[in-house]
């Protein structure tokens, strides 16, 4: 209809506005009304997920304290070459954001982030600051000197100068066992014996894996189970699956506990059926052992939904088919029955292998010392140490390293081919 | 085709229940030739997919023994039967392409790749898909997934085949021409065929002989014109094709024929006697409605009872009359557009007169 249309192409409605403005309009209503109803939830996620997130993964490069708390030094150092050490201008600096530092009690906090780096820096930048109170005049440098051993060495001002710029990778450094050597202001590995971090993120990798193949392995046939029998068998026996879901977490925790212990049920039972004897009880819980047993148990039904809500779509005609073209049950299960589960075997494993690499909880009630996983260090750091530069550098380490293997995931076996339900 | 003088199956007094109380089947007897098509005909829950399961393997006999070429089968897991089968849903295996899903059967009984490719494109010439072995089940339509779960149920030679309501998912017209072609694939093989439907047309189309299934029994084995000319009782005169059912009581037997007092009222009727319980016992009486005729003299028919007409239904070939007659308001007398006919009101009284050899006297 060409006098629809104007000469450049416009399409025009019935009242002669362009079509694509009416349909604006008239979307307009339904586009406002789609966005209140997912307003609510937006703001609540904001403010409980996503503004918290960055707020941590923000603290594991933010490095304000030097810079803002000893602002004159900071200045100071700026033309420090690091060969010797400073000068007297810098020791008046010092002397200067000591003092302001010592009145308004924040000096302790460059200690804190400055121990970090080197442990014994904290007590330096504290005493020297009650000390500076009584400090009247310069030349400051002597009487610094004096104040503490610490100043002598050329190792701390390399250390304050490093701080005093707004970031830091010092965190993620520390996340990765490795550190700066305050001597050379290089990269080095940490010392063998405080590699602690590399090693759990393995660890964690590996129970995670580890969970996730026993709960494939576990829930393939009871989720085969659930989708053949009749409705009316498959709900009693789907209660069963999803009664650990209403029960509370720590309820179970504190049941496995119960189970396992050296002197609980099932060493008991062990022990009256004579596998093992009194003396050499299994050693079951808070350890490796216990934080595995436990997890799979909780993480059970986040395999058995996906792979039983899968299953459940598949026609019982497919196997008979492939019995009536000639193939025995084990090869019609093999090449016909599985190959259709395996989206949900993938939804299964990536959620359960997800939610175990930030599993905190049951890992600390029954974790001991081999079994903890990371999720546990960075609680140690947000609630104990109160390192949280630390705390997000872990956390967003683990972060990224679950989005790279989704990514992995999705590139293998397609995220579109996943069904939750 | 009944040439061999061994069955191919046979079924012997078979019984199925699912939960010891209920006989779905209750005595199955069934002989199929070599070379025949057989089609298992009746409605929902008659019994008649459980039959073809427990040919197929996939649910057992409770009692009774099935046959295959002399052999008892009911022993026989399903893999080893070398039975054909087509699903309602085709079961086509979603995650392998068209020419996978063929080559399956042949793989799994260890053939060569080179005779396995073969194989498989002639299966899929067969049926006028040579160029669709790539594709995946889901990327066909419900005809070419039809076809192909043909072929596949075909590739590996079986000698029987069975097709469990293979069009049940296809629209008409569809259907219609997967009727033929169907059809013409078991004539071209000469393979044996059981078929399940509850749909009559589609069995009358296809069939050497059709079993009309009702309650767990065979209601009538026979061929599709039998059938539909000479029904056994008034279940298969009812559910094959369009019938007109009279109810009477039996008043006289004189040879092959009967005199039957119509309920409603509308006297005396000779019919062919059937399946009668005798002088005195209710019959039903069944009369195909292109069989009566309407406007005739009483003298020129052997039966001719008076009828008011209610509806007129316009069909092009022939006009829809319902009249009531004898009481009997549901009362169908097909009126041929030919030249000359009859042209009738509503309302009108006219006389319905048939032979009493169209009219059989069956049970009540």
């Amino acid at each position: 209809m060409a006098n629809d249309t104007t000469a450049d192409g416009v399409v025009l409605a019935a009242d002669g506005l362009p079509l694509k403005a009416s349909l604006t309009r008239a979307m307009r209503k339904s586009r406002i009304r789609a966005l209140l109803l997912v307003t609510p939830l937006f703001v609540f996620v904001l403010f409980s997920f996503l503004i918290p997130i960055f707020d941590m993964s923000m603290r594991s490069v933010d490095n304000w304290h030097v810079g803002t708390l000893m602002p004159e030094t900071t200045k100071a150092l700026e033309n420090w070459d690091g060969k010797a050490l400073p000068e007297e201008p810098v020791f008046a600096a010092l002397m200067k954001d000591l003092k302001a530092g010592a009145i308004s009690r924040e000096i302790g906090k460059v200690g804190t982030r400055l121990n970090y780096e080197k442990s014994g820096l904290r007590s330096m930048i504290t005493s020297s600051a009650r000390k500076s109170k009584k400090v009247k005049e310069g030349p400051y440098k002597p009487i610094v000197l004096k104040m503490h051993k610490r100043w002598k060495e050329l190792e701390t001002w390399t250390v304050i100068k490093r701080n005093t710029s707004k970031f830091t990778i010092g965190y993620y450094l520390n996340a990765v066992d490795m550190k700066y050597d305050n001597k050379t202001n290089d990269i080095v590995m940490q010392p063998e014996d405080r590699q602690i971090y590399s090693t759990l993120f393995l660890r964690t990798f590996a129970i995670s894996l580890a969970i996730t193949l026993i709960c494939v392995v576990l829930a393939y046939p009871i989720s085969y189970l659930l989708a053949t029998l009749p409705t009316r068998y498959s709900n009693l026996l789907m209660i069963f699956v999803l009664l650990p879901f209403w029960t509370s977490l720590l309820v179970r925790t504190t049941a496995w506990i119960a189970m396992l212990q050296s002197q609980g049920v099932l060493n008991d039972l062990f022990v009256f059926f004579g596998f093992v004897d009194d003396a050499n009880r299994l050693q079951l819980i808070h350890n490796l052992t216990g934080t595995i047993i436990a997890m799979t148990h909780i993480l059970l039904p986040f395999m058995v939904l996906p792979l039983y809500s899968v299953m459940k779509t598949i026609p019982p005609s497919y196997m008979r088919a492939a019995l009536s073209l000639g193939a025995n049950p084990v090869t019609a299960f093999v090449r016909v029955y599985m190959p259709q589960t395996l989206a949900g075997i993938g939804a299964g494993s990536i959620l359960v292998f997800i939610l175990s690499i930030g599993y905190y909880i049951t890992p600390a009630l029954v974790g001991g010392t081999d079994g903890t996983l990371i999720s546990n260090q960075i609680a140690y750091h947000m609630q104990t140490s109160l390192n949280w530069g630390l705390a997000g550098a872990l956390g967003v380490l683990l972060l990224f390293s679950v989005l790279a293997l989704y990514m992995i995931y999705n590139k293998i076996v397609g995220i579109d081919n996943m069904r939750l339900g | 085709m009944s040439d061999a003088s061994e069955p191919l199956v046979r079924f012997e007094s078979v019984q199925k229940s699912y939960d010891g109380e209920i006989l779905v089947v209750k005595d199955f007897n069934l002989d199929v030739a070599k070379g025949e098509f057989v089609t298992m005909l009746g409605p929902s829950g008659s019994g008649k997919t459980t039959c073809l399961m427990m040919l197929a393997g996939f649910e057992p006999a409770t009692h009774g023994e099935i046959y295959l070429e002399g052999v008892p089968i009911n022993n026989v897991p399903p893999h080893k039967r070398g039975i054909g089968m087509v699903f309602q849903n085709y079961a086509l295996f979603p995650h392998m392409t068209v020419a996978e899903n063929l080559a399956f059967p042949l793989e799994v009984r260890g053939m060569g790749k080179s005779e396995i490719s073969e194989k498989v494109n002639r299966a899929l010439d067969m049926v006028r898909l040579g160029g669709f072995g790539d594709r995946r089940p889901a990327q066909l339509s419900g005809g070419q997934q039809q076809r192909v779960a043909v072929s596949r149920a075909l590739v590996f030679e079986p000698s029987l085949v069975l097709m469990d309501e293979p069009l049940g998912a296809l629209d008409k017209n569809l259907r219609e021409e997967m009727q033929y072609e169907i059809k013409h694939i078991h004539e071209n093989l000469q393979v044996t065929l059981v078929y399940v439907t509850h749909d009559q047309s589609e069995a009358l189309t296809m069939s050497d002989r059709i079993a009309v299934f009702d309650d767990g029994i065979v209601q009538q084995l026979a061929s599709p014109s039998d059938l539909y000319e000479k029904p056994d009782n008034a279940f298969v005169a009812g559910f094959i094709g369009e019938n007109n059912r009279l109810y009477g009581e039996v008043k006289e037997v004189t040879g092959d024929y009967c005199q039957v007092e119509l309920e409603g009222g509308g006297g005396m009727v000779k019919a062919l006697n059937v399946n009668t319980g005798g002088v005195g016992s209710r019959t039903t009486l069944s009369l195909r409605p292109e069989r009566s005729t309407i406007g005739v003299a009483k003298e020129q028919s052997t039966n001719s009872l008076e009828a008011k007409v209610e509806e007129l239904i316009y069909l092009g070939d022939h006009i829809r009359s319902r009249v009531s007659l004898s009481g009997n308001n549901e009362f169908i007398v097909k009126v041929p557009n030919s030249h000359g006919h009859v042209h009738l009101k509503e309302g009108e009284i006219t006389q319905i007169g048939w032979e009493a050899d169209d009219c059989r006297a069956l049970d009540a």
